[in-house]
Parts: C-alpha cells; sequence; structure tokens
C-alpha cells in the first residue's frame, strides 16, 4: 500500500498516502495536560470560531465538567477528575512542588485535580475516514481529518468506528461533526482557535514532527522534577493508530481520563473480515447446492 | 478514583429500556483481573447511532432476501419451479422493505445515492451499498419474471445474478457491524460472517416452508436444516472467542432476544426434520426459524449497543493486551 517514500522515520506520511504532492507539513496538537487549568477558553473559542451550536445545558454533577464528552458540537472537551485520597502523587521526597497541584508533604490525603482538553486525534489510521461510505471524510493536505458537509449523508458509520468516541451525529441537521483542527485557518496561515485561546499553552499547535520533540522533551522534564505520572499518550507512531496527529501528555492512566488504553483502528482487521465474508457467502452458495441437489419433483 | 455511574446514567438507561431492566456491568465479570478505572462511568466510544427497528430489521431481511435468491436459483436449476418462485418473490419483497429502513435510519435521507459517489473497499457500508444496488433491481426482474412466465431467459440470468449478488448481500452487513470499535461485534469479526451466513440460510429456509408445500419444499426444509446448523454453531463459537466481552449477548434485552432466537431455532430445525412432510408442522416450524433470524439479528444489535455503553468493555480487554504485552516483553 504504502511506498518507501511516505513512511519515514515519524511514521506515515498521511497526507502523501492521500495522494497530495508537495504537501505542507503535518499539522497537530500537542495538548500538555500538566499545564491545564481547567479554564475552558479552548471549548469558547472553538465553539465561536466554528459556530458549532449549543450542545445542552445541564449540570452533570461531574465536578465541574458540565459538557461530558466530545461529540458532534462538542470539539474540545475538558476533563475534570479529583482525585480524593491520592495523596501527592509524585512528590518529590521532601514534599516539593508538584507540577500537578501544589503537594504538601505533610497531607497525603489532600486532593488532586487533574484536567485534561481532549479533542479529535486526527489519527494517521483513521477509522472513521476509512469506513466512511461516501468520502465525506477526508484527509487534508496537512494530514488531518476533515468531515464534508455538503457530501456526508448522516449513515452515522464514522460514529462507532471512531476507536474514541470522538465524531457524533447531530440531532439538528442530521449529519456528522467534529474537531477539523481548524482547517479553514490552517489555510490562511492561522492557529486553530483553540491553541489560539489557552492561556497556559497546555495546547501547544505546530508541525507534528516537531511536536512529537517537544513533548518527549517535556516528559523528561517531568520525569526528572519527579512526576513519574507523566506520560505521552498517542504520540507513539507505532501504536494502534500509527499514532495521532493530536497527541497528548497524561499524569494518569488513560482510562482515567475516559481515553482507551490501547486503541487499534478497527480496519485493520478488514481484509480478514473480508475474507471471512467471502468464505461464508461461498458457504451459502454451497448449502443451497447441496440443500437442492437430487430432488425429484414426484418426491412423495 | 474517579467517580462511577452518576445517576443520569442510570436513568438513560432506565428511559431505553423502562425501570424493570437492570443495566448490565460488564465491571462485575471483569474486576478480578484488571481495573476497569472509568471517567464517571462515561463510555469511551459511542454508541451507534442506528435506529431500531430499521438497522437490525435491515440486517435480517438483507440476509432473509439474499439467501432467498441463492436458494430460488439452485431451485430453478433443479427444476423446482414452484419453490423458485416463492423464494424470488420472498427476496424481492425483503430487499424492498430493507432499502427503505436503511434510507430511513439516514441523517438526510435524500442524500443516500452519496453512498454511490466512490468505490471504498475500507468501507463495507460502501461495498454494501454497491451490492444492494445490483442486487436489488436483479431480484425484482427475476421475480418478475418468475410470477409473469415473460421473458424466461432474461428471467434466468436475472436470477443467476440475484443468487451470487444475494450471497453478498447476505453475509456483508457481518463486515459492516464488526468494522466498528464496538467490543462485542468487533472481536466477533471471525465467526459473525458464518453466523449472518446461517441465519440468513435458516430465514429463507423457513420461508420457503412457509410458502409452499410438498414435495417443492423439500430443498427449503434441507436449505433450513443447514443454515440453522451452521447459525447455532457460529454463535457457539463466536461466544467462547468473546469471553467476558460476550456478556451483553447473556444478559439484559439482548440477552432475552438471543435466548428466544435459540429456543426458536431449535424448535424450528426438530420441526424441520421431523416434521417438515406435514404441511402445517412444515409452516409452523418455517414461521418459528423466520423469527428466530429476525431475533438473533435484534439480540446483535442490542448486545453491541451495550457493550459500547460500558467502558468495561472498550478499557478491560485493552488493559489485558497491554499487560500481556508488557509480560511477554519482560519474559
Ligand atoms: S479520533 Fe476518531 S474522529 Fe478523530 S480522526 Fe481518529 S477516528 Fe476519526
Ligand atoms: S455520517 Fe457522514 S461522515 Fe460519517 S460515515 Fe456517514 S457519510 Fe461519512
Amino acid at each position: 500500500m504504502s511506498t518507501a517514500a511516505d513512511v519515514t522515520a515519524a511514521g506515515l506520511d498521511p497526507a502523501a498516502l492521500a495522494g497530495y504532492e508537495g504537501h505542507p507539513p503535518r499539522m497537530g496538537f500537542f495538548t500538555d495536560t500538566s499545564v491545564c487549568i481547567g479554564c475552558k477558553a479552548c471549548e469558547v473559542a472553538c465553539k465561536e470560531w466554528n459556530s458549532v451550536p449549543e450542545d445542552g445545558l445541564q449540570l452533570t454533577g461531574m465536578s465541574y465538567d458540565n459538557s461530558v464528552s466530545l461529540n458532534a458540537s462538542t470539539w474540545r472537551h475538558v476533563a475534570f477528575i479529583e482525585q480524593i485520597g491520592h495523596g501527592p502523587p509524585d512528590a518529590t521526597a521532601d514534599g516539593a512542588h508538584s507540577v500537578d497541584g501544589a503537594v504538601d508533604a505533610a497531607q497525603p490525603d489532600a486532593p488532586r485535580w487533574l484536567m485534561a482538553s481532549d479533542v479529535c486525534k486526527h489519527c494517521t489510521e483513521a477509522a472513521c475516514l476509512d469506513v466512511c461510505p461516501t468520502g465525506a471524510l477526508i484527509r487534508t493536505e496537512f494530514g488531518t481529518v476533515v468531515v464534508q458537509d455538503d457530501i456526508c449523508n448522516g449513515c452515522g458509520y464514522c460514529v462507532p468506528a471512531c476507536p474514541f468516541g470522538v465524531i457524533g451525529r447531530r440531532e439538528s441537521d442530521g449529519g456528522a461533526h467534529k474537531c477539523t483542527l481548524c482547517y479553514d485557518r490552517l489555510g490562511d496561515g492561522l492557529t486553530p482557535a483553540c491553541a489560539k485561546a489557552c492561556p497556559t499553552e497546555s495546547i501547544q499547535f505546530g508541525p507534528v514532527d516537531e511536536l512529537r520533540e517537544r513533548a518527549q522533551q517535556r516528559v523528561s522534564e517531568l520525569h526528572e522534577n519527579g512526576t513519574d505520572s507523566a506520560r505521552l499518550y498517542l504520540q507513539d507512531p507505532g501504536d494502534g493508530i500509527g499514532g495521532g496527529g493530536a497527541f497528548f501528555l497524561l499524569l494518569d492512566e488513560p482510562e482515567v481520563y475516559g481515553l482507551p488504553p490501547d486503541p487499534v483502528v478497527t480496519t485493520r482487521d478488514l481484509p480478514r473480515m473480508w475474507r471471512h465474508v467471502a468464505t461464508a457467502a461461498g458457504g451459502l452458495a454451497a448449502t443451497a447446492v447441496a440443500a437442492c441437489l437430487g430432488w425429484r419433483g414426484s418426491q412423495r | 478514583m474517579s467517580g462511577r455511574s452518576p445517576r443520569d446514567e442510570e436513568f438513560s438507561d432506565m428511559a431505553r429500556y423502562g425501570p424493570g431492566e437492570p443495566r448490565d456491568s460488564a465491571e462485575q465479570v471483569v474486576a478480578s483481573k484488571v481495573r476497569p478505572d472509568s471517567y464517571y462511568g462515561r463510555a469511551v466510544i459511542k454508541e451507534p447511532v442506528w435506529s431500531s427497528p430499521e438497522i437490525p430489521g435491515y440486517l435480517f431481511l438483507g440476509g432473509l432476501a439474499g439467501a432467498s435468491s441463492v436458494l430460488a436459483a439452485c431451485a430453478q436449476a433443479t427444476g423446482n419451479r414452484e419453490l423458485a418462485r416463492a423464494a424470488k418473490t420472498g427476496a424481492t419483497v425483503a430487499i424492498g422493505l430493507s432499502l427503505a429502513a436503511l434510507v430511513k435510519d439516514l441523517g438526510r435521507p435524500v442524500r443516500f445515492l452519496n453512498m454511490l459517489r466512490v468505490f471504498k473497499v475500507t468501507s463495507p457500508m460502501n461495498i454494501g451499498s454497491w451490492l444492494v444496488s445490483g442486487y436489488t433491481p436483479t431480484a425484482a426482474v427475476a421475480a418478475a419474471s418468475a410470477l409473469t412466465g415473460r421473458m424466461p431467459r432474461v428471467g434466468a440470468a436475472a436470477s443467476g445474478a440475484a443468487a451470487v449478488l444475494g450471497a453478498g448481500v447476505a453475509t456483508y452487513t457481518a463486515a459492516l457491524v464488526t468494522d466498528t470499535a464496538v467490543p462485542a461485534w468487533h472481536e466477533g469479526h471471525r465467526e459473525m460472517p458464518y453466523l449472518f451466513a446461517g441465519s440468513a440460510a435458516s430465514a429463507a429456509g423457513g420461508l420457503g416452508m412457509l410458502a409452499v408445500g410438498q414435495p417443492a419444499a423439500a430443498q427449503a426444509v434441507r436449505f433450513a436444516v443447514l443454515g440453522s446448523a451452521a447459525e447455532l454453531t457460529a454463535k457457539s463459537l463466536l461466544l467462547q472467542r468473546l469471553g467476558d466481552v460476550g456478556q451483553p449477548y447473556r444478559s439484559g434485552l439482548a440477552g432475552k432476544l438471543m435466548e428466544t432466537a435459540e429456543v426458536l431455532t431449535a424448535a424450528g430445525l426438530t420441526g424441520a426434520v421431523l416434521g417438515g412432510r406435514n404441511r402445517a408442522a412444515a409452516a409452523v416450524s418455517g414461521a418459528a426459524l423466520v423469527t428466530a433470524s429476525a431475533l438473533t439479528r435484534f439480540g446483535i444489535f442490542f448486545a453491541g449497543r451495550t457493550s459500547a455503553r460500558d467502558p468495561a468493555y472498550t478499557v478491560a480487554p485493552q488493559q489485558q493486551r497491554l499487560q500481556e504485552a508488557a509480560a511477554t516483553g519482560a519474559g
């Protein structure tokens, strides 16, 4: 499928695989949740720039999270996790300050608060794009994954195909919607709205290669500071989705943030599925032949 | 330790199934092996937005139609015109209904034809749309010719084409549901096509048993018997492979549907073997098999929904995979 030229040291080049020649570098997000303050500026900026409609006004009782999850009308979602009685997560021996909140060694039961801004991962191997029957979902020249609203017929296939539960179908217009990585802004050389609005640079935007390096640096820095729980999520081109165009620095297991610990794009198994379908179809025909052979119309 | 299951989660289940229906939990099943942490008990993946009865109905009717066309062609080739005519008529009605269900389920039904603006093997729904688009007119022509007796050559050609395409229509839907992140579907992707093929043959044979008497029905009886035997075998293999992830097939609404389907299949199978020559017994057995096939598809559909909704089904197998990888890496 892929030629040598499409596979760089950083993994597959999705834009080249999609047929773009001389395309711009792959762009993405590195979301460093260790500095997120839960201000939701990203959620608001995204809604405003992309004219994303209201997505239900409700109090969930889930800490300060009232937008619940990514969806057709929530393209950035800030998760709030209150870990009460967790103790100082990675305090250095003398109880020094850890990045994810001031930690007092005298209070091992102190709560810790994790905040993380989630977004579409713009997967290198994107299930939503693979399964879309209309070609509404496309790979852009920036290596991102975008829905063409004028093509989508609302079949809903992309929705359960995404291993992260990102894309959704909107009740009001029947179409599927998700983060576009601000495709319109990228075309004009602008930073996506969420990254622009983020006051702590928790959301960093740039060429994916560069962001991967920056993420690596940041995680080493945190480990040196004693935050052993810091880990990168989806930055590895060798993972089950070929790495994300948007990846994350987390302070706990992915599932704590509502993320799958080891996602694998469903279409990796599709060749095998087609083989079994072909065998089953052949079996169906053979069964009919077996059922019909030897029949005599005059049979009693 | 993040919170588990806020109240509204329960409410949404109650809204779906009524207050009497307990919520299935994979946590009890898998808790002993792994740490099923989650974000307030929220789903990791999205539940399919496909609605019922449209999509499970589509899975059932597509299978019934496709397998009926396969049976019709074989019946015709062996001179069983009566069964061929009935099966062709059944196939055409079934595919018509299933197409209507499919279009109705779209968020934007007027754009159904956008399915055919590309050809994409990575999308079972796209391939299926091409198959169904080719199949529907051939099945209709075959039925029209069989019913009117006109243009027998065209009818025979159409009948052959409908059989080939029909075998695809009856089985591609297995790839359709398993090519998703839904654990109870995806993890069964090896067995599902055989389950669907068996269930389709069982339904098509059942329909034949309902529609015609002996001696024409003899082929339908045999098709139904072989089909339901294949279906039961594939189903048990599927559940064996799924292990804990298969829990949604055993509990709640899906569990009831699957169980009823199995009882009806067994009854229909027995009736077909023992009473296949008695017109009334054959008709009752046939009806049982058709119903069983429908219930199986609904059961599979609802089991998928349940497994998508509970984060444990998504997270636990992935954690296990990571642990195993770490173990092999270390050892
Ligand atoms: S995260 Fe989901 S919606 Fe986003 S590109 Fe990957 S598969 Fe598609
Ligand atoms: S809902 Fe739209 S974007 Fe999603 S798979 Fe269907 S046609 Fe493609």
